[in-house]
């Protein structure tokens, strides 16, 4: 399994730079991934989607769809886009340690 | 007497009442199919209307037709399931009580969920995935001299999904049939980063929209449309301009699986994905589209699911232990025009690969290559579909649960 070097720590990764286990996350891991993703500083708003996407993972070990993001509340598919330009599902679950989302086959 | 209820008699519904009312003592059980109307669509048909290649008429029958003798069908709206009182709720006062029920109620589209979208309907903005849609666009194209064709998804998980690829390929093969293709752009605009979910067919597929001059613009999520400029606008701010849209709307589960409380944000029934039981209830499973599994909502899909699902109704009922029996198993053709089609085989862990089906060297069917035998498979699949999937009967050499045997893995 290939490893990487993230805010001074080692970490196992899958072939497109996703967190293998959660354990290893840390704050600090996710502010090298999101400066990897383009994404110069973490705001509080950053972090209440990507906690709320790790609370979502918990109990049901999905990362949540962008419908869902959106339906529940937590920010405005608009919103998303612009806080994690590009593909916000992905980008977001990234930065938050998970598992890239499934999506379909 | 104790009751089985199914709601919905398309291919999932269909099949699961074939397949349980063989196994269910009919002095012990009761088998009751719930559907809204009494016309089951062969829905691959849909993609050839557009381009005159079928009639309407030549892929609809009667529901009740393909029902078993011993099942009880009541044309009939459901208003909700009412899962703590185990009832089916239907919209003119009835109640249909239940021991076991099994939720076969599809998805639809849902243009509305677009901002704009609804404005151009059927004008400009077209959809293939409705009898109504598929006729209204074949109309349209007959009277098109030139311009920018837009083949879109508006967001995933779609029915079907090589369906909008194949109208793409389509397109472009009837163009340059009738010499018009010089007069066409044809765009395929995707929220996927490629032309397919998984790698290996992606890159296939992706080089043959290449080798068709068919653009495509992977990432994009549409935001709205604006009908009257006839543009599609991203949420990255990207636009996208179109002569004719023909979009593939967001897809989601029936508004009665709202009303009764138990889907997701798409109104998909959570399901255990290798049981087919539902997370939330000990007594419902669900088959087919109606779930919120990651295996594609196809026909196909439907097929290799039945026996697991008929299985573990079963053992559900006898109290045994359910048998995680389904793979994700998926096995379509894809037309790519030129009388050529694909062919992909694959399963949740398990990608489309190229090689050999069902048979390792001899095939007699290629994966993941186009060719002519596809294609008339394909064509023969038609009569496969009432013949021998709906009634529940195996289909010769094509296993439920997918074979490694034939396939490489490309280094």
């Amino acid at each position: 399994m290939p490893q990487k070097t993230l805010a001074n720590a080692a970490v196992d990764v899958d072939a497109e730079g996703y967190l293998t286990d959660f354990g290893q996350w840390t704050r600090d891991i996710a502010a090298a991934i999101a400066g990897e993703e383009g994404i110069a500083e973490l705001t509080p708003a950053h972090w209440q989607v990507l906690e709320f996407m790790q609370q979502e993972f918990k109990a049901g070990g999905q990362a949540p769809s962008i419908r869902k993001l959106n339906k529940s509340g937590v920010i405005s598919t608009k919103k998303l886009y612009e806080l994690f330009p590009g593909g916000p599902a992905k980008k977001a679950a990234k930065i938050a340690g998970l598992k890239k989302p499934e999506g379909c086959v | 007497m104790r009751h089985l209820v199914i709601c919905g008699a398309g291919t999932g519904g269909t099949v699961a009442a074939n397949l349980l009312r063989k196994r269910l003592d009919r002095s012990e059980w009761s088998l009751t199919v719930i559907d809204r109307d009494d016309e089951h669509y062969y829905q691959p048909g849909f993609l050839f209307i557009p381009f005159g290649f079928l009639k309407r008429e030549q892929i609809v029958k009667p529901r009740s037709k393909f029902l078993p003798r011993g099942v009880e069908f009541v044309l009939a709206e459901i208003d909700r399931i009412d899962a703590a009182a185990n009832a089916v709720r239907l919209r003119d006062g009835r109640t249909i009580p239940y021991d076991y029920l099994i939720v076969a109620t599809g998805t639809e589209i849902q243009p509305a969920e677009t901002p704009g979208m609804l404005d151009g309907w059927r004008d400009t903005i077209f959809d293939f995935y409705t009898p109504d849609g598929a006729e209204a666009l074949a109309a349209k194209l007959k009277g098109l001299y030139g311009g920018t064709i837009v083949v879109h998804i508006n967001e995933t998980p779609i029915k079907c999904p090589v369906a909008p690829l194949e109208f793409a390929f389509f397109c472009d093969d009837c163009l340059r049939r009738h010499g018009k293709r010089d007069r066409f752009n044809i765009v395929y605009v995707t929220p996927l980063p490629g032309a397919f979910t998984k790698p290996v067919a992606s890159a296939v597929l992706g080089h043959m929209l290449e080798e068709k001059n068919i653009a495509i613009v992977p990432d994009f999520n549409a935001e709205r449309i604006d009908a009257a400029a006839r543009v599609l606008i991203g949420f990255d701010g990207r636009e996208i301009a179109y002569d004719i849209l023909v979009t593939v709307p967001t897809n989601m589960g029936s508004e009665m699986i709202e009303r009764s409380g138990l889907g997701n944000e798409f109104r998909f029934l959570p399901t255990d994905p290798r049981t087919l039981r539902s997370k939330a209830h000990e007594n419902i499973f669900a088959i087919g589209d109606a779930t919120d599994l990651s295996s594609s909502k196809a026909g196909s899909v439907v097929h290799f699911q039945a026996e697991t699902l008929a299985g573990n109704v079963l053992r559900a009922i006898e109290g045994r232990p359910l048998e995680p029996g389904f793979d994700g198993h998926a096995n379509c053709f894809v037309e790519t025009g030129r009388g050529r089609a694909f062919l992909i085989d694959f399963n949740y862990e398990t990608e489309p690969l190229p090689g050999k089906f069902p048979f390792p060297v001899i095939g007699p069917l290629p994966l993941l290559k186009p060719s002519r035998l596809n294609h008339w498979s394909k064509l023969a699949f038609r009569w496969i579909y009432w013949h021998l999937l709906l009634p529940g009967r195996r289909i010769p050499f094509v296993p439920a649960r997918m074979k490694m045997a034939g396939k490489k893995r490309p280094a």
